[in-house]
């Protein structure tokens, strides 16, 4: 399947990976009103991570692993693998245990505190490049196939 | 190939799906004694509590057992199994051949003997669905209960009671709650939170009898002679592996039925997965039951490709649990609380007043060996990969504390295997087809 990858040699750690993510699933898919105006902003599902004041950076996210350990550690049963190889959680199933924070080896899965849901890389259902890897202004993120 | 499996739970469905990853033709019979299908049992507080409805119980996607084309028996209890004939019988008589099976019952409640406890009506265990319908049924009449047991299971049935307004305590034997999971100071803040919201926890103490009139429960006396009123009493001591069905089966079962690393038993063709298992204990190779879902899942996993022919290698049980408690997250895993600290190196960082709290323990080899997080629990997998994958972690020994710490501290290889795609590099030229945005 196809899956984001990073390159880090070419992040300038500006986070816009992270914009472009939050900006996606908003309601609004509009930046400026997403940031501003929606009580309900979403929290971003790629981790842009940071050395040194930023001298080194890289923006990390889910693998959409063959073996999630994810899904094995949910205990809602939330986390499904789809047949085209996503890795998705329904957020009407999931309670809010974390479970799956603890076991993604990638750090791929953030807690929405608002809603108390797990959240992660969805690749953009509505897109046929990830939100991330279109903003993206030094293509230090690419979607290729490869596993 | 005819496989039989009994228990219908994460183990269970671990094992189906790496069977049909490997053998689309064999019939897959699941047996299981409940009248549901799997569900997410970790849940039953959920439901107790009214966070979550009925509708929220399933596990499974609702066409799970027919795209798997399993055979499901619900409201059928195992009695035994004849090893030597291949097949296993039923409670009502009936039986059924198979060529492997597998032994996927959990773990029973434990009971033990207290005074005063069997002639009482309101004394209930917490383990099922069932278990959470039948208190939820009298809840109404409940004003005071008694949680017998401060592990796992026992605050999860405390804090269900607590969501509907019950007054709780709970009563640990061990100097603080969750004593296999935590530390002191861990058990310490999570008592606290739960103090605060109206739990009452004992600890070093244990009920000696059930004091009450006829059925009806008036309250418990503890060892140290205290009395606490009550009306209803939940017995949370533990679980046990469900494994007595097994009796002169000749199938080998220590405290669970005993296995290899492919999750095969002490007979040829009989595997065991899950919490009735004993399996390799990832940091020796000791074996020893680990009754928490995700090993379920994956023992499910590699029994059920055992099973189907193929391999897949066991890495040992790793201990690991996510919890809240009113909103403190709590996540501990591997070795949290060594018995010889000396021959660990072991980080700690504590904000007792902010519910924070982390703990980092390091092996001599300066090898990850357990985590306890308390509060910001973010990305705590990332301390389970590595406690996995057995990475030498003194090098960035002092960032492990620090609520930042990611894969930027580690060396850049790990980044590029996990992150990056081999043979791909930076810069690329734009015509190659793979997006960018330019
Ligand atoms: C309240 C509660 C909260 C929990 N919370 C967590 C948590 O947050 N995180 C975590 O990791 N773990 C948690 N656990 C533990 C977790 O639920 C278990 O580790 C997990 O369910 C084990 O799965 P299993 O497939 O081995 O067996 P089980 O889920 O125990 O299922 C075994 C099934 O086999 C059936 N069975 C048994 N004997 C027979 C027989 N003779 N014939 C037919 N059927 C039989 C049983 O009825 C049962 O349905 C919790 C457990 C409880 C009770
Ligand atoms: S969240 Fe983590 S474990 Fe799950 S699929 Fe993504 S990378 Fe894999
Ligand atoms: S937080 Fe949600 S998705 Fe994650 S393990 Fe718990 S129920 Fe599953």
């Amino acid at each position: 399947m196809k899956r984001i990858y990073a390159i880090e040699e070419a992040c300038i750690g500006c986070h816009l990976c992270e914009v472009g993510c939050i900006t996606e699933h908003s309601l609004t898919k509009d930046p400026v009103k997403a940031f501003l105006h929606e009580a309900e902003r979403p929290i971003a599902r790629c981790t842009v991570e940071e050395l040194d004041g930023g001298v080194l950076s890289i923006s990390t996210t889910c693998r959409h692993c063959d073996a999630p350990d994810c899904l094995q550690t949910c205990i809602s049963g939330a986390i499904q693998k789809q047949a085209d190889g996503r890795v998705l959680i329904d957020t009407a199933k999931c309670v809010g245990c974390w479970s799956c924070v603890m076991a993604c080896p990638f750090g791929a899965v953030q807690r929405n505190l608002k809603k108390k849901k797990a959240n992660k890389c969805d690749l953009c259902p509505d897109r046929d490049l990830p939100a991330c890897v279109s903003a993206c202004p030094n293509r230090a993120l690419v979607f290729r196939e490869g596993n | 190939m005819n496989y039989v499996i009994v228990g219908n739970s994460v183990a269970a469905v671990g094992a189906i799906r790496a069977i049909r990853a490997q053998d689309q033709q064999g019939t897959i019979t699941v047996v299981s004694r409940e009248r549901h299908t799997a569900y997410g049992r970790p849940l039953i507080s959920y439901l107790l509590g009214g966070v979550i409805t009925e509708k929220g119980m399933p596990y499974l996607p609702e066409n799970f057992y027919d795209q798997q084309r399993v055979n499901l028996l619900l409201a059928t209890e195992v009695a035994s199994v004849d090893t030597v004939a291949k097949r296993v019988l039923f409670t009502t008589g009936e039986s059924l051949p198979y060529d492997k099976l597998l032994l996927a019952t959990g773990g029973d409640p434990f009971l033990p003997p207290i005074e005063g406890m069997a002639d009482r009506d309101r004394v209930y265990t917490f383990t099922t669905w069932d278990d959470a319908a039948k208190l939820k049924a009298v809840s109404a009449d409940i004003q005071r209960a008694v949680v017998i047991g401060g592990g796992l299971i026992g605050l999860k049935a405390a804090e269900g009671l607590n969501l509907l307004n019950k007054s709780v305590t709970v009563i640990e034997l061990a100097d603080r709650v969750l004593s296999s999971a935590f530390d002191r100071p861990a058990g310490k803040i999570v008592a606290r939170k739960m103090r605060a919201n109206g739990i009452d926890v004992i600890t070093e103490d244990t009920v000696v009898r059930i004091e009450g009139e006829g059925a009806t429960i008036t309250g418990v006396t503890l060892k140290s002679g205290d009395f606490i009123p009550c009306d209803t009493v939940v017995v949370a001591i533990g679980v046990r592996p469900a494994a007595g069905f097994l009796k002169g089966s000749g199938v080998e079962v220590n405290r669970g039925i005993v296995v290899d690393d492919r999750m095969q038993s002490s007979v040829p063709d009989i595997f065991a997965a899950g919490d009735v298992a004993e399996a390799r204990d990832f940091f020796s190779d000791q074996k020893n039951p680990m009754p928490i879902w995700p090993d379920a899942y994956i023992q499910g996993d590699i029994a059920g490709t055992a099973m189907a022919g193929a391999e897949k290698g066991y890495e040992g049980g790793l201990a690991m649990n996510s919890i809240e408690f009113f909103k403190v997250s709590t996540i501990s895993m591997g070795v949290t609380n060594p018995r010889d600290p000396v021959e660990y190196d072991i980080l700690t960082f504590l904000d007792s007043d902010n519910y924070q709290y982390r703990k980092i323990v390091l092996d001599k080899a300066g090898h990850l060996v357990g985590a306890v997080l308390v509060g910001n629990v973010d990305r705590a997998g990332i301390f389970a990969g590595l406690i996995r994958n057995r990475v030498e972690v003194t090098p960035f020994r002092e960032q492990l504390l620090t609520p930042e710490f990611g894969f930027i501290h580690l060396p850049p290889a790990i980044r590029k295997e996990r992150f990056g795609q081999r043979g791909y590099s930076w810069p690329q030229p734009c015509f190659d087809g793979n997006g960018g945005g330019h």
